[in-house]
């Protein structure tokens, strides 16, 4: 049954049925990417700046000086290596030789991770290849203080900050030193001692949360400032509209951080709103800057990550930050992206590889070499080898060593009520 | 003792606290200067500062996370929701976050965030300012759920609530705010000056929030209910004359079950009240439970008085609102067996 719509009185709305049965559905817009797979990769549509192209305000600048940040380009790594504009930030070699490290060391992980993966030994797992400069840069330009709120994709977060790869790995196998109890799926990591939030799963609900935090930091008249990050996709939801409302209200010391990665598994950015305009220029209407950062700038992530953190201790408030970024891999285990869109997308994406851009570099100004690099990738990927082997040694999903099953009756409550220790005394009288 | 309205006990309540912990702060639409539109937080702005009881914008969603947040940073929040029908925009980041963190990190962090809302029917607020949503909360694992039914009650349980290391869900029966009601719309509103619940000590005083109370003792059979109900049982079982052991349940979650068990073994029958509608309401949670706990002891099949499964009604408030004579017919079924 149809329900009944008003189509007024008069003579003219024959005339408007005819109109609608002309142009039927396809009068509804739906965007669409520009290639899908057996396309040439096509990123015709995005705008990218030169490196350099646009300039930096003062932290402390009015908001309203910072608008037409939201349609430019941070960019400060040109094509040949060097650091170009004044967004370019004092970086010393050895500090950027740790970050490349940290970068390669995610890349490491996540492969071998995913490998683990196939191998039965965790039920699910996600990579962030191709955009591990988002994670790790942006954690070494924060203070250890300041408090994130991740998403599921910056595990670069948790290698920076000094998480064990025992640890990370015996999470994600649900294993006997999980530290979550098996009550998490894998990448859902949470460590309070390293100010690193519990990760949800249902997406964008940390943002609105890390504004909370945030307030409450300006509340108690401490420096630290909160972090979060989403994809571009989870921009659509409420909560983010409700994030930016509180922080903008409130003045919230909190970066905002949107991952443009290009996907939100199948569906292309323009799905959820990038096709018109920008993620960053969101935060005009909230009253807050929005940079738009080239995220597979080592120094553009870390350069913008500063200054909003500068800004928002300086009692500025909150800034959004569109990290411009690409996923190189699938969403998670569970998503083939053969199928969705060109196999070749990823090598195409104009703004190239993080690892490679900052090797360039730091290899440009003498300060590191190819037999360095090669050096330092075996190494890593032997640390990662043994740390993985030595958290399977605390079991896998597989094997089913993990905490007792009788915890999974903890910490629903502080103290345990009544009918959960009957329940629980129901459950293990038959075990 | 002071006598106090249920207003003048919460606001008594919060004042308490802000005295007590620099920790606690209170936040919601219209609670800062104007002091909530029940006036709950009246002149708690002018005395303790626009950064301790502050205006939020409309957004229970952003007031529950950004609570949530604060919780997670060492604050102690109280968050006022305008009305329980207003909730649902909030449902989420309570349901998929509140109530699961302590859970999800294993212990790492937890929320110590408590959500004040009016609750309930009675005012002639239809359909989306009379709603009573208790047992959507008393579903998901992790949240408390308290609905005081007096102003002493109010004060010692919000008290607790605050104090309290997980997050509550703390319901206002809003038709008590100025004065008991039971039930007889068309009589004289009564004061609480004149109800020994309106005795609310000045200062500091808790009320645990695993106790349910027997208000009324009686022999003949079990009353459980909770809120604004509890007044509208009182006044049914007077009318009544069958001698009901009335049980304000106070805290649904946790709930007491001994106190309940105890008084069903000892009475063999047992009525369930609330106002919510009937389907899938808490009264079905405490029927099931009676039921296991109680089934050899039960006299006659237990009674639900509820709200009707429809949508809370203006015009026919009334109607819908179970009323005493409801309750007395529920009363002389369940002592008909």
């Amino acid at each position: 049954m149809v329900q009944q719509h008003y189509t007024g009185e008069d003579e003219t709305a024959d005339e408007a049925k005819v109109v609608r049965m002309k142009f039927g559905k396809e009068s509804l817009h739906v965007p669409a990417p520009a290639a899908r797979p057996g396309d040439k990769p096509d990123f015709s549509r995005i705008a990218f700046d030169d490196a350099g192209a646009v300039s930096r305000p003062d932290p402390a600048a009015a908001a309203r000086e910072t608008f037409d940040l939201s349609f430019g380009l941070v960019r400060v790594l040109d094509d040949q290596g060097k650091l170009v504009g004044d967004w370019a930030p004092k970086i010393d070699p050895e500090t950027l030789r740790k970050g490349l490290g940290h970068m390669m060391k995610v890349r490491a992980y996540d492969a071998r991770m995913l490998r683990m993966h196939r191998q039965g030994k965790m039920s699910f797992y996600m990579t962030s290849t191709g955009e591990e400069a988002v994670a790790v840069a942006a954690a070494m330009a924060l203070r250890g203080e300041d408090m994130l709120f991740p998403s599921y994709r910056q595990q670069g977060l948790h290698l920076v900050r000094g998480a064990d790869l025992v640890d990370m790995a015996s999470h994600c196998m649900s294993n006997a030193r999980d530290n979550l109890m098996g009550r998490q799926l894998p990448v859902h990591y949470t460590r309070a001692d390293l100010n690193l939030f519990s990760i949800s799963g249902n997406l964008c609900t940390q943002f609105p949360q890390a504004v909370g935090w945030a307030m409450a930091s300006a509340y108690k008249g401490e420096s630290a400032v909160a972090a979060s990050w989403i994809g571009e996709g989870s921009s659509a939801e409420g909560d983010f509209h409700v994030a930016c409302t509180m922080a903008g209200v409130y003045h919230a010391p909190v970066l905002l951080n949107v991952v443009n990665n290009q996907w939100a598994i199948s569906c292309y950015q323009g799905i959820a709103g990038g096709e018109e305009t920008t993620f960053a220029s969101k935060a005009i209407g909230y009253g807050f800057p929005g940079l738009r950062v080239d995220g597979n700038d080592f120094f553009a992530v870390w350069a913008a990550t500063e200054w909003a953190a500068e800004r928002a201790r300086k009692g500025k408030g909150a800034t959004l930050l569109e990290l411009v970024t690409y996923r190189a891999g699938a969403h998670s285990t569970s998503d083939d992206p053969s199928r969705y869109r060109p196999k070749e997308e990823a090598d195409a994406w104009p703004l190239g590889d993080p690892v490679e851009r900052l090797k360039l570099h730091l290899v440009s100004i003498g300060e590191w070499s190819d037999d360095r690099h090669e050096q330092l990738g075996a190494e890593i990927a032997d640390e990662v080898q043994k740390k993985l082997k030595e958290a399977e040694s605390y079991g896998t999903l597989s094997d089913h060593k993990s905490v007792p099953p009788e915890t999974l009756f903890d910490d629903i409550f502080k103290e345990m009520p009544k009918n959960l220790k009957r329940q629980r005394e129901e459950y293990l009288s038959l075990r | 003792m002071p006598q106090q309205n249920m207003i003048q006990a919460l606001r008594s309540a919060q004042d308490v606290l802000l005295e007590r912990d620099p920790n606690v702060v209170i936040f919601g639409e219209d609670v800062g200067y104007f002091g909530g539109v029940f006036r709950t937080t009246d002149g708690l702005q002018e005395k303790y500062g626009k950064h301790r009881v502050f205006d939020a914008p409309i957004t229970e969603s952003g007031i529950v996370a950004a609570a949530l947040g604060m919780g997670v940073n060492d604050l102690r929040p109280i968050a006022e929701i305008q009305f329980a029908d207003y909730i649902f925009p909030g449902f989420d980041q309570i349901i998929s976050e509140l109530s699961r963190l302590r859970y999800r990190s294993a212990g790492q962090y937890w929320v110590p965030v408590t959500i004040r809302s009016p609750w309930g029917g009675g005012i002639h607020g239809g359909q989306t300012h009379s709603q009573s949503p208790e047992a959507f909360f008393t579903h998901i694992p992790g949240v408390k759920v308290v609905v005081p039914s007096t102003p002493y009650e109010a004060k010692g349980l919000l008290i607790s609530s605050v104090e309290d290391d997980d997050p509550v869900i703390f319901f206002e029966p809003k038709r008590l705010y100025n004065g008991p009601f039971d039930g007889d719309w068309q009589g004289t509103a009564k004061s609480w000056s004149a109800h020994p619940g309106g005795d609310v000590p000045e200062g500091h005083y808790t009320i645990p929030l695993s106790q349910a109370k027997v208000v009324r003792p009686g022999a003949a059979a079990t009353i459980l209910v909770y809120g604004t109900m509890v007044h509208v049982a009182q006044a049914a079982v007077e009318v009544s004359g069958i001698d009901a052991e009335i049980i304000d349940l106070r805290t649904l979650v946790p709930l007491d079950l001994d106190t309940i068990v105890w008084s069903v073994q000892k009475t063999g029958r047992c009525v369930i009240i609330h106002e919510a509608p009937q389907t899938s309401g808490f009264g079905a949670e405490l029927s099931a439970a009676v039921q296991e706990e109680c089934f050899w002891h039960l006299e006659a099949p237990i009674q639900r008085v509820a709200g009707w499964d429809t949508h809370y009604p203006h015009a026919h408030e009334w109607d819908y609102f179970p009323s005493q004579a409801r309750i007395t017919r529920a009363l002389e079924r369940v002592m008909e067996a």
